[in-house]
């Protein structure tokens, strides 16, 4: 199926973002266009779901050039599922945006970039061009470069700056890959590519082509041992953004090297996977060992994107059907609970200026409501059973025994315990205990106005682990395309 | 030729790394330029440097022409690289301003961890 539809999730927002470039001042008008757009992004982004799963994979080929010239959108269920993620994850810290950003960045072209940050990352998912892919990479960054220093604190710019040089360094080498693979396959098309590759005589330059993608992919995705830049980048950003990135631009990264390696470097899965499956182990382990060593909200939330970024390579690492499935379940149930914790996160610094565990206490009694979002939030990333954490943790689990992985998922298993640990560590600092003096939180509900977008995260994920068996029903048609490369290959050329 | 290139993009990008490993902020920026560069190097190398004539179509089969895509994807790389590069400057300067150091080793960032 050849169809325009697929490129609007990237049009909209670009539009959209142009436009507000020129209502800077104007922040109602800035508010309201931003929300409109990201409804109109959520709306379609469903709808190419549905239509996926009618009409089988959906292609465009931009400029209607034949099939391994030109460049080609492709959205698959896989890629469909993400741009969903995306945009309920845009909308929902958008509108937390409304109610915790100050004015002065609001009127520093915040919803501008926030608007192209959505479009790099809808563009990297729906991309079936590797060249296009940097690109959409390259904007999504440069977007993510200014809403993280968008305030200009020393702390902010401190951070920023070793984000940016992290950041540039591995887009060298994203170009660098891309050089040596076009050099030896001559063609950007990645289902173009991933024939040429299956048919190449000498794989020992691809493989290593593999590895520089890797690395590439494992920055960007924060795993071990590439991950050290993540804790304190998005610790200096505001609650809004941190909630946005730990959602989702590390997940981006973990897209692409599913991406790849499933469709591309499938030759050898005994040696590039079972690479993956052991970066997968120790990021999950040194994530949790780091969050546990830590005492602040936010910081620790930072550290669990590391540990759960592992969970999702474990399913890639395994690389079998029902692994594939689980970390597709995985990143859906992660994207939404991550983005929760962190908004619950601002929600506190909302009410007490501070994320500091030692000087907070007792909002169990002053504000309840943020409370009992934190618990059922922090209960589903743990994996306590009725809600999605659980089911996605027991189909990976599953995989890996099937597989006779025990190490990997008594690590697995490990790293849930501590999860739980943490989790309640926060719990019982915030919200049991007696009232901080020093720092008393604001007493009112004016808070209650910030509810409604953590809310909804928190009512999908309760919603996801009611119907584990309809998403995991989409996650293993997901999976079944992602492991049948010849199907991606064929809606393309 | 392509050997000659490969030895030029060895040496910058030894140059570039050495320069990002250095502790003065500005040392860094420039190793980050010189380190794209080099990749861009790279991939106008990985197109190889054929000696053909321009790639128009004029219709006749046998004509060898250079091949256009490599040069195209290093057009959109500089552009990228240049923006980045305008930003980050700006950025280390305002950074000097606001953290009164242009030294890496200052600017590690413990003091608010526990």
């Amino acid at each position: 199926m050849n169809t325009n539809l697929i490129v609007l999730p990237v049009i909209v927002p670009m539009i959209t973002g142009i436009i507000l470039l020129f209502f800077y001042r104007q922040v109602k008008v800035q508010r309201v266009l931003a929300a409109i757009s990201a409804l109109a992004v959520m709306a379609l982004s469903l709808y190419i779901v549905y239509a996926v799963q009618q009409q089988g994979i959906l292609t465009l080929r931009v400029g209607h050039f034949p099939a391994p010239f030109a460049i080609v959108m492709v959205a698959d269920l896989f890629a469909g599922i993400m741009i969903s993620l995306s945009s309920l994850v845009s909308l929902a810290c958008l509108f937390f945006s409304f109610g915790t950003i100050d004015a002065g960045k609001e009127r520093h072209f915040y919803y501008a970039f926030y608007q192209i940050q959505v479009m790099g990352i809808n563009g990297a998912f729906l991309t079936g061009d590797i060249f296009n892919l940097f690109v959409f990479f390259e904007i999504l960054l440069i977007a993510s470069y200014i809403l993280l220093v968008l305030g200009g604190q020393a702390a902010q710019l401190r951070e920023s700056l070793k984000y940016m040089i992290i950041n540039m360094f591995s887009s060298v080498f994203f170009l660098l890959a891309v050089a040596v693979l076009y050099s030896i396959t001559g063609t950007l098309n990645m289902a173009d590519i991933a024939v040429k590759v299956s048919q190449a005589p000498e794989k020992g330059l691809l493989t290593a082509v593999s590895m520089v993608f890797l690395v590439v992919f494992g920055l960007k995705g924060s795993l071990f041992p590439l991950y050290f830049w993540l804790p304190r980048s998005y610790f200096v950003a505001p609650s809004a953004i941190a909630a946005f990135f730990g959602g989702l631009l590390t997940k981006v990264g973990i897209y692409a090297s599913i991406r790849i390696f499933t469709l591309i470097f499938t030759y050898d899965t005994s040696y590039t996977h079972n690479i993956i499956l052991y970066m997968s182990g120790f990021t999950m382990l040194l994530g949790v060992l780091g969050a546990l060593s830590q005492n602040d909200f936010k910081r620790i939330l930072s550290y669990h994107i590391i540990s759960q970024v592992g969970y999702m390579v474990m399913g890639l690492g395994l690389y079998s059907p029902l692994a594939i499935a689980g970390a597709v379940f995985y990143i859906v149930h992660h994207i939404i609970v991550k983005s929760c914790l962190f908004l619950v996160a601002g929600l506190t610094e909302k009410v007490t200026g501070t994320t500091d565990l030692y000087k907070l206490g007792g909002l169990m009694k002053t504000h309840p409501v943020i409370a009992w979002l934190f618990l059922a939030a922090g209960l589903s990333l743990a994996g306590a059973p009725p809600l999605s954490g659980f089911f996605s943790k027991f189909a990976l689990m599953q995989a890996g025994l099937q597989q006779g992985r025990y190490g990997i998922v008594f690590v697995a298993i490990l790293v849930s315990f501590l999860t739980l640990f943490s989790m309640m560590k926060i719990f019982r600092f915030v919200f049991w205990g007696v009232t901080n003096k020093e720092h008393p939180p604001v007493q009112g509900l004016g808070y209650l106005s910030l509810v409604p977008p953590v809310a909804i995260l928190v009512v999908l994920s309760v919603f996801f682990g009611l119907n584990a068996e309809w998403i995991m029903g989409v996650a293993t048609a997901s999976a079944e395309q992602l492991l049948d490369p010849q199907a991606y290959i064929q809606a393309v050329l | 030729m392509e050997l000659l290139m490969s030895l030029v993009i060895g040496i910058m990008f030894a140059v570039s790394i050495y320069l990002m490993l250095a502790r003065s902020m500005l040392r860094v920026v420039l190793g980050t330029v010189l380190i794209s560069h080099a990749a861009n190097l790279m991939l106008i190398n990985a197109g190889l440097l054929k000696r053909g004539a321009p790639p128009f179509v004029t219709g006749d089969k046998n004509l060898a022409v250079v091949d256009p895509i490599p040069q195209a994807l290093i057009l959109t790389a500089i552009v990228i690289a240049f923006g980045v590069t305008a930003f980050l400057l700006v950025m280390a300067y305002r950074g000097y301003q606001e953290l009164g150091s242009d030294d890496l080793s200052e600017l590690r960032g413990v003091e608010d961890e526990h």
